[in-house]
């Protein structure tokens, strides 16, 4: 075992690689490649345990380290590491792992193979983003994602599969760009590709700002912040269940976890410059998305656009740059993953018995799936934030966290125009609810649907058992990244207030009001798991 | 801690029906209704008789020393940001479980006989037993967030009891806007928990929990800046849930639930939460005169104008249900006008002669098929000789007639009202008490004298409930009857144990007052015990609340059995409108409907769905930047013909001018 | 005479302009690829010449590398044509306009 232990986040992370190229090349049977492609990914997902399990919260360092140079005399090395932040991601990457794989057994018919192997390609590049600590491998992570992604849309998706596929790339592609271009600059400033001397660099105003917008746009994109959403319903509509569910489950955390993780601790000026605009977009995206939500006639869209509006509650969490509103956005990422991807799931059962999303095709369903109708009570529940659900947790640090920030300008008008959002919030999830679930059963092919079968069952009982627990255990969680935000985000945050003193704008580790100094990390130092 | 035992009970007394709710949610049919029956109200009543024993536990201590608690966990634990999963009892919401838990009790036995025949028997059974454990939860929560999570799990409870029979797209409707309209308040509430709790962040010191009751009294002082806002705030959220102006348009709906629900959720139990909650933030409350004045102005206006709403209502269930918003607004004033102790007291006695109301309206209805129309009932009272009785005396406790429950509880609102110099106020509760007894006089003649009006079929098929439905009734009865003399006032001879009972909860607020201010007010003081002593003008007052309940009952009397037509002629007097503005209910959900909802709908579907998003941001933007590229693209595309002769021409030409331009330039 | 550096340059663009030439008018796509080879030809003499001139063997390797790259070219051209020939029926290269699209 030690072999595996010792480099458990490149096992980890290429495993699922691994099984896409056996199942590329050998196990090109529909059966086959299913059963392997859920046991690479179910492997996976122990492996990720270990992690779990093993990980020191107390530190909220880089954890089971490794670094090998890789090119240019090791200016740019194969370096990952893992904190808390990470840490959970990755969890809720390989835990959605063999719940798609399991709810594409039927859904998805031909070329079977190859999808499941862009499948598993696609979870060794996000686990890979979660993990790469060296600002080239992060990006070849990155783009990496792209390709597998576009054709699960283009190949596998609906009607306007094309149009929508090469939006998605498109819009992704050119915020990719600028961050390219970012990175770059940062490269010949620091001398290295190295995350940890990316952050030792010391950056006059000026081109934190510029480089700052260049990161952001790249993760805005991705999250997706309002106005730069618009790609997200159609790729969502047009994408297979599997695809969706990858898509809201954990693509779409790629930005905010970008934010946290780069875009925000690298550039403090830009985030003091910039807080303002993201948390008002952030506010304008939870409000819009809902009401466009409200709107929808396509179940899927619905809920696509209420991605829109609950990832603004992670990003107006971050910028409100206090360790609950961060933690909260984080903890937020994890539930949106859980009751949108069980939503995602959701519908796409009914899609499969039915071929048509739209709301006004259904009504009375509750009839004649009563079970479905019960887990899908649940999860909508727990979208809408209902206590004792994974959702209230997040929404309430957040906007906690944002009412009592110091740094953003009007952050109390932002919390009350937010927590509209919580009323908006029920209101589309409610009324979609009552027309598709409740009242007769109308529609003569309704009639006759099966029930939820168990390999549906098992396919949702784990998330809706994971929206409970995380909603009454929520420390389970918070636990694991309170010790990691501090650190990250040391370079931005205020300090946690000790002192009744007023906070100054940002204490950009001049460390004067207490507050905690820029800390550098050595990755050589600390961190070296044994 | 020598009681240690005592305490862990109170996390059993809310998780009991929990398990009961697993029990009969994840079973559902599978399990006999015998069965799920009997877990179920087994539940409920474990909770009842645990509730009882710590009640009698806290009875049992000094007074100055009231208190258990129970911290299971800590729930969100953050940096600073620490709020605890923790149960605490105090003689405030010891009487609260009790009422909860003993009403519930009933109901859920009255609901065996009533739900008998219904196909979704063990699910009704498991949202019941998941209300009572929201409600307790809701109750027993140590922190303004444990009651936050009850506060919402009632709500849901709510909306999956009023949607129980959802064949009928009106009830998903009537349920939907529950939850809505209730989230609308949550929003003022989630709203005042953060001002609360960024208000008090910066002086807690080590290991207190954020939200906790005692450590936000015990910070009083730091919070008085803020209290008016966060009164507001949390008092928005409490008109939410407890049906007030201008948050009450869901409860009249709500009846689309299973009488039983409506009796114990929206009678009882849930819809006191409100009123429970500022009864528990009172030390805040008491901070903020302006806050107070809100409270009780909103609870007079809502107490008045859902009588009025009432006085014309033909479906026996809303005329109820208008009634209940109506009382909710006497516990309301009772709360603005700081005797937050008599706001409970209604509680209580409410919950008893209106579940009791409720009950007895279902039992009617289960005799009726299923009829709620009281145009066409009547003639009721010797077919259905334990309602009629039962139902008489709720009526008569709810119309205020000494001795019964309500007199003394609604008789101590106005009378505090009086005292407190709110004269207004005691005016419109006094005009609303009248309008009651004459409404609920309308609905006793309507359903239970004169000929039945039914269809012969239906008339066939009258028959007295069963007793499982009967009993609660008569226990209800009783406490209807004799629950009023636990606060007898002092005036009457009295010892006003109830409000003693309560006096430490809120003795509280009144040294928050205290510490706030300064130094005490002494001539205040002064003058409100000499106002105690005075005891004719509480006679008087006592009086005439009587007399004027006797006359409208005798008005509804006069009006509806002796057929004086009066209703009829005042109705063409005013040209009709009136009227119909009463049974119209003031047009209120119309102007909501014209005011939000559509415009609302439109402005998504319209502005920003089809301009915005679809035209300006995917149209104008995105799409756009792409036909640039495309027109760019189509004219360079003339220059790739596919004819691979072209191709070599221009290469040829081009490296010929380049080659000479290299040379000819020097 | 003594065979200098100019007759070598001369002879290759001879043979370049002729490959040139012959690539721009000619329609047959097969006599199209035998004039490229004809221009790589024409290189790989001015590569050896000056080779030779410098004393370097680097023109040299350019040369080889040249071949393997024009027998490739060659392969893979020759293959396409066979396969355009078998659909098409046609070399011709005016009417194969599938690069258009």
């Amino acid at each position: 075992m030690d072999f595996i232990t010792d480099h458990i986040l490149t096992w980890v992370t290429f495993l699922p690689l691994l099984g896409s190229l056996l199942i590329w090349t050998v196990f090109r049977r529909d059966t086959i490649a299913r059963l392997v492609a859920l046991g690479v990914a179910l492997a996976d997902f122990v492996l990720s345990l270990h992690l779990w399990f093993h990980y020191e919260p107390g530190r909220g360092d880089d954890q089971f380290i490794e670094r090998v140079p890789w090119l240019l005399n090791g200016q740019i090395s194969y370096h990952l590491g893992m904190d808390g932040i990470s840490l959970v991601l990755a969890v809720l990457t390989t835990f959605l792992g063999p719940l798609v794989i399991l709810s594409t057994w039927k859904a998805v018919k031909d070329r079977v193979p190859d999808f499941l192997g862009f499948v598993l390609f696609l979870q060794t590049a996000m686990l890979g983003t979660f993990f790469a600590r060296d600002m080239l491998l992060f990006y070849v992570f990155w783009e990496a994602m792209l390709i597998p992604m576009y054709f699960i849309i283009g190949v596998w998706g609906g009607q306007r599969r094309i149009y929508a596929a090469v939006k998605f790339f498109i819009f992704t592609m050119v915020g990719s760009v600028f961050m390219l271009v970012g990175i770059l600059y940062l490269y010949f400033q620091a001398g290295s590709m190295d995350l940890a001397d990316f952050l030792a660099v010391e950056l006059a105003r000026g081109p934190q700002l510029w480089l700052f917008a260049a990161f952001i746009l790249a993760f805005a994109i991705k999250v997706p912040v309002f106005p730069l959403h618009t790609w997200l319903p159609d790729a969502h509509v047009e994408a297979p269940t599997a695809g969706s569910v990858i898509l809201a489950g954990v693509l779409l955390k790629m930005g905010t976890y970008g934010m946290v993780r780069f875009a925000m601790p690298l550039f403090p000026e830009g985030v003091a410059a910039f807080a303002p605009l993201m948390s008002i977009l952030a506010v304008i995206g939870i409000i819009y998305g809902a009401l466009v939500a409200m709107v929808q006639p396509d179940v899927k869209k619905l809920v696509a656009y209420s991605s829109v509006s609950h990832l603004g509650f992670v990003v107006l969490g971050l910028f409100s740059l206090t360790p609950a509103g961060v933690a909260g956005g984080v903890f937020q990422m994890l539930a949106h993953g859980l009751s949108t991807g069980a939503l995602f799931l959701l519908v796409g059962v009914v899609y499969e018995r039915r071929h048509t999303r739209e709301i006004a095709e259904f009504g009375g369903l509750a009839h004649e799936m009563p079970a479905y109708a019960t887990v899908f009570m649940i999860a909508t529940l727990a979208s809408i934030g209902l206590p004792g659900l994974a959702g209230f947790v997040g929404e309430f640090m957040i906007l906690f966290g944002t009412f009592g920030s110091e740094t953003l300008p009007h952050a109390r008008l932002l919390t009350v125009l937010a927590a509209t959002g919580v009323v908006l919030g029920a209101i589309y999830m409610l009324w979609m609810y009552q027309r598709v679930f409740l009242g007769k059963l109308s529609n003569e092919k309704n009639k006759g649907l099966g029930d939820l079968s168990l390999r549906e069952f098992v396919v949702l009982v784990p998330l809706v058992v994971f929206m409970f627990w995380l909603g009454v255990r929520p420390g389970l969680v918070l636990d694991k990244i309170e010790a990691s935000i501090e650190r990250t985000l040391a370079p931005v945050m205020a300090p946690a207030v000790d002192n009744h003193a007023p906070q100054g704008s940002h204490a950009l580790g001049d460390g004067a009001d207490g507050g905690p100094v820029f800390v550098v990390r050595d990755p050589e130092k600390d961190g070296m798991n044994q | 801690m020598e009681s240690h035992a005592n305490e862990i009970l109170l996390r059993w007394i809310v998780l009991v029906p929990l398990l009961g709710a697993a029990a009969n949610g994840l079973l559902n049919r599978r399990l006999p209704k015998q069965v799920s029956g009997l877990l179920a109200c087994g539940a409920v009543g474990v909770s009842f008789a645990l509730s009882i024993v710590v009640f009698l536990r806290l009875a049992g201590m000094p007074v100055a020393e009231r208190f258990l608690s129970d911290t299971v966990t800590t729930w969100i634990g953050f940096g600073r940001l620490q709020v605890d999963l923790a149960f605490a009892l105090d003689p405030l919401n010891a009487v609260m479980a009790l009422v909860v838990t003993g009403v519930g009790f009933l109901i859920h036995v009255y609901s065996l006989g009533y739900m008998a025949h219904d196909a979704g028997f063990q699910r009704f059974f498991a949202y019941l037993n998941l209300f009572i454990f929201a409600m307790m939860t809701l109750v027993l929560g140590e922190n303004l967030l444990m009651l936050f999570v009850g506060w919402e799990g009632v709500g849901l409870c709510s909306y999956l009891l009023i949607s129980f029979w959802f064949n009928d797209e009106a009830n998903a409707a009537a349920g939907k806007k529950a939850f809505i309209v209730n989230r609308i308040g949550d929003f003022g509430f989630l709203l005042g928990m953060f001002l609360i709790g960024v208000t008090v962040l910066p002086h807690l010191g080590a290991g207190e929990g954020l939200l906790s009751f005692r450590v936000l009294q015990h910070h009083a002082g730091a919070l008085a800046p803020a209290a008016t806002a966060i009164c507001l705030l949390l008092f928005l959220g409490a008109t939410g849930k407890s049906a007030q102006i201008p948050l009450f348009i869901w409860l009249p709906d709500a009846m689309a639930g299973p009488t039983p629900v409506s009796a114990l959720i929206h009678a009882a139990t849930m819809v006191t939460a409100g009123v429970y909650m500022v009864a528990r933030m009172n030390f805040l409350f008491v901070l903020s005169p302006a806050a107070m004045n809100v409270v009780a102005i909103v609870g007079a206006a809502t107490a008045i104008f859902a009588a009025t709403i009432a006085l014309t209502q033909n479906d026996i269930k809303k005329v109820l249900a208008y009634s209940t918003v109506s009382q909710l607004g006497y516990m309301m004033l009772a709360c603005g006008v700081g005797a937050f102790a008599v706001g409970i007291f209604h509680v209580m006695t409410h919950a008893f002669f209106k579940a009791l109301l409720f009950l007895g309206s279902g039992s009617v209805i289960h005799a009726m098929s299923n009829e709620q129309d009281m145009r066409v009932m009547g003639g009721l009272r010797k077919k259905l000789p334990v309602t009629w009785w039962t139902f008489l005396v709720g009526t008569l406790a709810l119309a205020g007639i000494f001795p019964l429950a309500g007199f003394f509880s609604k008789d101590e609102i106005l009378w505090k009202a009086f005292s407190s110099g709110n004269q207004v106020l005691w005016a419109i509760g006094f005009v609303a008490a009248g309008l009651t007894a004459f409404y609920m006089m309308r609905l006793l003649v309507l359903t239970f004298f004169g000929e039945n009006r039914a269809s012969p079929e239906v008339k066939h098929h009258i028959h007295e409930s069963p007793l499982t439905m009967t009993l609660p009734l008569v226990v209800l009865a009783v406490l209807s009857l004799v629950g009023g003399w636990v606060g007898i006032p002092h005036f009457m001879g009295g010892g006003a144990h109830f409000e003693q009972w309560l006096e430490p909860v809120f003795a509280g607020g009144h040294h928050v007052v205290e510490a706030a201010h300064g130094a005490a007010d002494a001539a205040h003081g002064a003058a409100a015990d000499a106002v105690h002593h005075d005891t004719t003008m509480e006679w008087i007052l006592a009086g005439a609340s009587l007399a004027w309940g006797i006359l409208g009952l005798l008005l509804g009397w006069l009006v509806y059995a002796r057929r004086l037509g009066v209703a009829e002629g005042a109705r063409r007097l005013a040209g009709g409108f009136p009227y119909r503005l009463l049974e119209h209910k003031y047009y209120v959900d119309e102007a909501y409907e014209a005011t939000f909802i559509r415009p609302g709908y439109r402005l998504s579907k319209t502005v920003l769905w089809k301009w915005i998003d679809a035209g300006l941001i995917d149209g104008i933007l995105v799409n756009g930047s792409a036909l640039v590229v495309a027109v760019v693209g189509s004219v360079v595309r003339l220059f790739q013909n596919g004819m691979v002769r072209f191709y070599a021409w221009s290469i040829t030409v081009g490296v010929t001018v380049f080659v000479l331009y290299l040379c000819f330039s020097g | 005479m003594e065979v200098t550096l100019t007759h070598y340059l001369v002879l290759a663009t001879l043979l370049f302009l002729t490959g040139m030439t012959g690539f721009v008018v000619r329609r047959n796509a097969i006599v199209m690829l035998m004039c490229v080879e004809l221009m790589l030809c024409a290189v790989n003499i001015v590569f050896v010449a000056f080779s030779r001139l410098h004393g370097d063997g680097g023109g040299h390797v350019f040369v080889l590398m040249n071949f393997a790259v024009a027998a490739a070219e060659a392969a893979i051209g020759l293959a396409i044509l066979v396969e355009i020939f078998r659909r098409r029926r046609t070399v011709d290269v005016d009417d194969l306009k599938a690069l258009m699209e």
